[in-house]
């Protein structure tokens, strides 16, 4: 499943961010294999989304959060 | 002599480097901008004890590895700053997030160069419950590490300590550490600085497994040296999210926020800009009466006095601008407003944060286009530029406020119908900006990919001697760059407006030396202007404006607007020879009587009127916006689109009006 993908206050674990022109930047930005996501909370309009990302705020469009590949914790 | 020393300030973004630039520099501080950039490069000078320290406070980035043509040229100046001058590099990382912080510390540590550790905003760690064994993180990072808390100024002197004594300073090499690693670290930086504005598009395969590879080894460095404590994390921050984001209550601080700002820039500075006017026109009257008068006394009071004049009137609306601006900045806020806003603007190829500047745009085009660096993207931040001076400024008000109330003479109707058609053209400045950033956003060519990756840094009480050094230093910016282009500019209108060809000019006063009537001056003034350069242009672009329904005497209007906008008025007056020109109903009934060569019709006839409100509703007529977009964007090119688009839109909408309505 994707970032994108998860609920508000859901927690995953970071498994693949898509190669690509992002890629780097995203795990530059702590979105590394392993590392731990939850998504908080949408933008009014819905999009960008912010992202708790070991313990501080990133915002990502759609297109952005669906680059990385997440697992979920059951 | 005394010793000197260089250091550098490095590390992440909203890691609270400038906080502690500016606390160690206090206002002993210059800024610059990278060449071909508007990256700000801070330098600044203090001592300890008898060592002189120089110091750099670099842009704030999170990898070496730079991800557009701005950022190339960021971090070759860092590097060339590592290699050459500094003696001592100061990674400033923020304590409650180590993990990303330090990936960028594992990357200049491996540059070799005497590197300590500034640990930053310690409290707020403390707040969410990390505790950090600093000790032991010192060990396994191979660093010096000195615990700060900027904000608070705890810890400097033990920073200043370090600076005073270390010389060098062991540090591990990482890049041994990595797997892998194919070709020397320092050659793969420099070969990706060398590629990145060509290969936009690749993420290499080495740098994405080393910067991951540099994750690893810091969350295992991370996990044996810190403990959260998750119970007694108190997030302030997704609280306030929780408002601040929300539907409703989100965009009602929002546009609250606006409103706010909008008054100040609006309202509240009109009170400083006519003291500064009245005080410089006060100074014009001590200088005339000073000087005999003549060529100098006109250059000083009507060339070099004005001129200085309309750079310091713009002080009070930059100053509460980029008050709110650093305010916002500071407080966490500002990414915010990019983030409720990104969704909206970016269909127009703006950035969620071009809407500042172009609420500022309502009030004065040039402090709003300085306040579009907040823009990290180039593109986003290009078109903002462009399309801001179509927002209804102040210096539109006073020619509109005469335009409208020649065409609606009594308004007996419960609305008034003035303030709809006000409305109207502020409206049609709007709908012109978003038309314009649509159409830019396809012609520029897209050389950046529109993205959003952006860290929401915590909630803080914004730092008053940063917001005060923020504001002295833009104001110190714009007046000693985009004054002296100001500055000339008005001179030379000056010199336009009151010269001409001589033989002609000089025989005005002879044809009047016997005209004994009290309206002399006015004639004599109105004949000139008739006479001087202004005038001879005014009426050599005749034939381009009367199409869209105008004289000469318009055309000198519009040439002299030039200066300013609101000059339009006090021109008009001066050739109709108007003397009362403080007072708009006389202007304005004077106006009404002007009538063509037929005598039938009225010079300023509903046509004309719609087809001047919307001339100056749309066209570039503002030199001091031209000069900032030119500051701004580095290149000459960009005015003249900007005056391009923008006067020949306006030529066409008042061409269409005039021709439709006449």
């Amino acid at each position: 499943m994707k970032a994108v993908d998860l609920k508000d206050g859901e927690k995953a674990k970071i498994t693949d961010v898509s190669s690509g022109k992002f890629q780097v930047k995203l795990i530059e930005m702590g979105c590394f294999k392993g590392s731990e996501i939850t998504r908080l909370y949408n933008s009014p309009l819905g999009d960008p989304i912010a992202f708790d990302i070991g313990g501080y705020i990133l915002g990502l469009r759609h297109d952005e959060a669906s680059l990385i590949q997440v697992q979920t914790q059951d | 002599m005394s010793r000197t020393k260089h250091i550098a300030l490095v590390g992440n973004p909203n890691s609270g480097k400038s906080t502690l630039f500016n606390i160690l520099t206090g206002l002993n501080q210059k800024i610059s901008n990278l060449p071909g950039t508007t990256i700000d490069k801070k330098t600044g000078k203090f001592l300890i004890n008898d060592l002189q320290i120089t110091i750099t406070d670099l842009p704030g980035t999170y990898s070496i590895y730079p991800k557009g043509e701005d950022e190339n040229i960021a971090v070759k100046h860092l590097l060339d700053n590592l290699n050459e001058t500094v003696d001592l590099v100061i990674y400033v990382a923020d304590a409650s997030n180590l993990q990303r912080n330090l990936l960028l510390f594992t990357q200049i540590a491996d540059l070799n160069k005497p590197t300590v550790l500034a640990l930053n905003m310690m409290d707020v760690a403390k707040d969410k419950g990390i505790y950090i064994d600093l000790e032991k993180l010192s060990l396994e990072l191979g660093v010096l590490i000195i615990p700060l808390n900027s904000r608070e100024k705890k810890g400097i002197e033990q920073l200043k300590n370090v600076i005073y004594k270390t010389e060098s300073s062991y540090q591990k090499n990482y890049s041994e550490l990595l797997t892998k690693q194919t070709v020397p670290y320092h050659q793969l930086v420099i070969d990706r600085i060398n590629t990145a504005s060509i290969h936009e598009d690749d993420s290499s395969i080495e740098i994405t497994q080393e910067t991951e590879q540099r994750h690893q080894i810091i969350q295992e460095i991370v996990n044996k040296c810190q403990q959260n404590n998750v119970q007694k994390i108190k997030n302030k921050t997704k609280q306030i999210d929780k408002i601040l984001l929300h539907p409703v209550y989100g965009f009602l601080v929002f546009f609250l926020t606006l409103f706010v700002i909008f008054q100040f820039i609006f309202k509240f500075a009109e009170y400083p800009m006519s003291w500064i006017e009245y005080f410089f026109s006060f100074l014009a009257d001590g200088v005339n009466q000073l000087i005999p008068a003549g060529t100098i006394n006109s250059l000083i009071t009507e060339g070099v006095i004005p001129g200085i004049s309309g750079v310091v009137v713009f002080l009070p609306q930059i100053i509460f601008l980029f008050m709110f601006l650093s305010i916002l900045e500071e407080s966490g806020y500002m990414t915010r407003v990019s983030f409720i806003n990104d969704r909206l603007m970016r269909q127009f190829g703006l950035n969620g944060k071009s809407i500042v500047p172009l609420i500022g745009g309502m009030a004065c085009a040039i402090p709003s286009i300085m306040a579009a660096r907040n823009i990290e993207n180039k593109k986003d931040r290009l078109i903002t530029i462009l399309v801001t001076p179509l927002m209804g400024c102040s210096a539109r008000l006073p020619v509109y406020t005469l335009l409208v109330s020649l065409l609606i003479k009594n308004n007996k109707q419960f609305i008034d119908v003035r303030g709809l058609i006000l409305l109207g053209l502020y409206l049609a400045g709007f709908i012109a900006v978003l038309l314009f950033s649509l159409l830019f956003k396809y012609i520029l060519q897209q050389k950046e990919k529109s993205f959003f990756i952006l860290e929401m840094p915590d909630y803080r009480m914004p730092s008053l001697r940063n917001v005060a050094i923020t504001i002295k230093n833009k104001t110190y910016d714009f007046v000693f760059n985009a004054g002296k282009i100001i500055l000339m500019v008005s001179i030379v209108l000056w010199f336009l407006a009151s010269y001409g060809p001589s033989e002609k000019f000089e025989s005005i006063e002879l044809k009047y030396i016997n005209y004994q009537n009290d309206d002399k001056e006015s004639l004599i003034k109105s004949e000139k202007l008739e006479a001087s350069y202004a005038g001879i242009m005014g009426k050599a672009i005749e034939p381009a404006i009367r199409p869209l329904g105008y004289d000469w005497k318009i055309g000198i209007a519009l040439i002299t607007s030039f200066a300013a906008r609101e000059i339009f008025v006090g021109t008009i007056a001066t050739i109709y020879s108007i003397k009362d020109v403080d007072n708009e109903k006389s202007i304005s009934d004077v106006l009404a009587q002007q009538y063509r060569a037929d005598k039938i019709t009225p010079v300023y006839n509903l046509a004309t009127i719609v087809s001047l409100l919307l001339f100056y509703a749309f066209a570039m007529q503002c030199m001091s916006t031209l000069a900032i977009t030119y500051r701004e964007t580095r290149s000459i090119k960009w005015p003249i689109v900007q005056f391009v688009y923008m006067t020949g839109f306006a030529y066409l909408m008042s061409f269409l009006a005039y021709q439709i309505l006449s």
